[in-house]
């Protein structure tokens, strides 16, 4: 007896520490990633300035001004593909099929929370609010609307095609997202083609360092209101989808549904609900990411869900689809990649290249080159954290 | 009235007529088994009281209530639960995992639920040394344990078992039958599928014998095992 009351707690005390383990883990590969791109890319940029810095002076120090924030704007462009990429990744997870509308999830979204902003503002709410109230409320707002839109499309667009050949919700997708572009952009009417979004006055920059330069000024690296409420926001989704997903008896289901539909429900548990509740999760946090766009760009159109959609798309490929760590970890790398492409291609080629017009470029070769090097995906195999 | 009875079942899979009108029941207590060889039908039967498949004609029914039209998570959820064939264990999710969803149909908060688990860790400790660990790296024989513990933890009162002795050391097959034994003895009604035909009769009360989708032979366990032809067909005695 006395053996057993001991084993007990041993046996769950192994379990938390698992679970504790299972949802850092993810971030704290996150972090690795962040660190280990920054760092090749800015090794291969150094290598690349000391090498033309013989043609073009002052080329170096250039480089070095701008490096603190080419990282924080890959960064949230990071983070801005990683969030839309679990979207992707859920849902391919369960049902191993791409909704290619989830990009539009995230484009209404984004125009769910301008349009708050515009009805608080024209109700005289907006300005006796805290900008970060007004974040917040768009947030929650937006990824209700998201998910629920999400969940609605997956109940009448895809539902009844399930047992159809796979090419069929592929298209009905396409369709889904046409109907949506359309649709917003016939609410918005002309006038709200591109919504701004409020003003908040944020802007208050965050200094991080200060580092110390041979030509005496001190370089200083500060982070913008708008792109640390970003990084961090979306910092917190990921901690908590992983959480979720580790830890909770829905996580947990979506997990036994994702891997066994049929055995899942000789369990009890309703597959078609995991299965709604899946697409609520991804479409929510599509939604986030549509507003935390909004805040941080002013400006949102009925056509930014496709090429974000196809980013985000990219990134959960490049870190293994259906693979939630992967991701998260794919959207990061990408959005760091692109963002050393657009300023450092415009510097080194002293402008006759535009860089930002070549960073699609970049992401789509990464897409290419994955898919036939190394189809499972950055993690591989081995190491997944598939759903 | 019998706990579980189907009534003149036909299941099929798309054209393919794989049950014919079965008719069997359980009576609540029992082992019942079901032997047959290859393709007879006893997973399809399995599958269809599970409400996995549901049957073109005929009824099964429970506590003489209608359950052939109800999804499977609600089959559930009153009373029957099944250990499949090939075992399905979730590969990814952990042994504590597994047992978990096998009590989804029970909040966590049920105090009942830590002693379903010590209930079963105790039947199967080999489990208790392995929580932790992904059920897809676990052995054929602890995932046929898991898999049968998992099916406990939602308490039912019918268990069907689909070949829990398959690929399993003659060792291990003595102690898996025994358990089954046990845990009938504990209150929960046996219908067991198998192909190790004299261990099945050997712990089970009455049998069926099930070829190309029909039911051929009923009788009390003891019988079946003297049966001339049940002794050439199935349990490989001359
Ligand atoms: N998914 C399926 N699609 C089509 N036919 C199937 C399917 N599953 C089973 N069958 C057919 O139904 C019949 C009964 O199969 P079932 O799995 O019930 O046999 P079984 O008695 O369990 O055999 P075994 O002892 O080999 O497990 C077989 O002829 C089989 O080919
Ligand atoms: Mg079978």
């Amino acid at each position: 007896m006395a053996v057993k009351a001991q084993a007990q707690p041993l046996a769950s005390r192994q379990a938390s520490v698992g679970t504790l383990r299972q949802v850092l883990a993810p971030i704290g590969q996150i972090f690795v990633f962040v660190v280990g791109s920054s760092l090749i890319l800015g090794a291969i940029v150094l290598v690349l300035a000391l090498l033309l810095s013989r043609t073009q002076a002052n080329l170096l120090s250039g480089v070095l001004t701008v490096l603190p924030l080419v990282i924080i704007d890959g960064l949230v462009l990071g983070f801005l593909y990683a969030t839309i990429a679990l979207g992707y990744t859920l849902v391919y997870g369960v049902l191993e099929f791409i909704n290619f509308a989830h990009g539009e999830i995230y484009m209404v979204g984004a125009f769910v929370g301008g349009g708050l902003g515009l009805w608080l503002a024209s109700q005289g709410l907006l300005a006796a609010m805290h900008p970060l109230l007004f974040v917040v409320f768009a947030l929650l707002v937006a990824m209700t609307a998201s998910g629920l839109l999400a969940v609605g499309i997956e109940r009448f667009a895809y539902r009844p095609l399930r047992n159809a050949p796979r090419l069929v919700p592929l298209i009905s997708a396409i369709g889904v997202s046409l109907v949506l572009q359309d649709l917003v952009r016939l609410l918005a009417g002309p006038s709200r083609f591109n919504l701004r979004y409020p003003q908040l006055g944020l802007s208050r920059r965050f200094q991080l360092l200060e580092i110390p330069t041979a030509a005496g000024a001190n370089l200083r690296v500060a982070i913008d209101s708008q792109s640390l409420i970003f990084i961090v926001t979306s910092l917190l989704m990921l901690i908590a989808l992983n959480y979720l997903i580790n830890v909770t008896k829905l996580g947990k289901a979506i997990r036994a549904v994702a891997q066994d539909r049929a055995t899942a429900s000789l369990m009890g548990i309703n597959v078609n609900l995991i299965i709604a509740m899946t697409f609520f999760i991804g479409g929510a946090l599509g939604g986030g990411a549509g507003v935390l766009f909004g805040v941080k760009y002013s400006t949102v159109n009925p056509y930014i869900g496709f090429i974000a959609g196809l980013k985000a798309f990219t990134a959960a490929v490049l870190g293994g689809i259906g693979n939630i760590t992967g991701a998260m970890v794919g959207g990061i790398v990408l959005g760091l990649l692109e963002a050393f492409v657009s300023t450092y291609l415009t510097l080194f080629t002293g402008g006759r290249f535009s860089g930002p017009d070549y960073a699609s470029v970049a992401s789509f070769l990464i897409l290419i080159g994955i898919l036939i090097f190394r189809p499972s995906g950055l993690l591989g195999e081995a190491t997944t954290q598939k759903v | 009235m019998a706990l579980l009875e189907l009534q003149n079942v036909h299941t099929f899979y798309g054209n393919i007529h794989a049950l014919k009108g079965i008719s069997l029941a359980v009576n609540e207590g029992e082992i019942v088994t079901l032997i047959g060889s290859n393709g007879a039908g006893k997973s399809t039967t399995l599958r269809t009281i599970s409400g996995l498949l549901s049957p073109r004609q005929g009824q099964v029914l429970l506590n003489g209530r209608r359950i052939d039209t109800m999804p499977s998570h609600e089959i559930v959820k009153l009373g029957v639960s099944q250990s499949p064939e090939g075992r399905r264990i979730f590969p990814r999710l952990t042994v504590l995992e597994n047992l978990e969803m096998g009590a989804y149909i029970h909040s966590r908060r049920d105090p009942q639920y830590q002693a379903d688990l010590e209930r079963v860790l105790d039947l199967f400790p080999r489990l208790r040394e392995r929580v932790a660990q992904k059920g897809g790296t676990l052995s054929g024989g602890e995932q046929q344990m898991l898999a049968i513990g998992r099916a406990l933890m939602s308490r039912p009162h019918v268990l069907l078992l689909d070949e829990p002795s398959m690929g399993l050391a003659p060792i291990l097959v003595d102690q898996i039958f025994s358990i089954v034994q046990d845990i009938n003895k504990q209150g929960t009604t046996i219908l067991l599928v198998e192909q190790n035909a004299l261990m099945a009769l050997g712990i089970a009360h009455r049998g069926y014998v099930l070829q190309t989708g029909q039911i051929v032979l009923s009788d009390s366990a003891k019988r079946l095992s003297e049966n001339e032809t049940v002794q050439k067909a199935y349990l490989g005695l001359d």
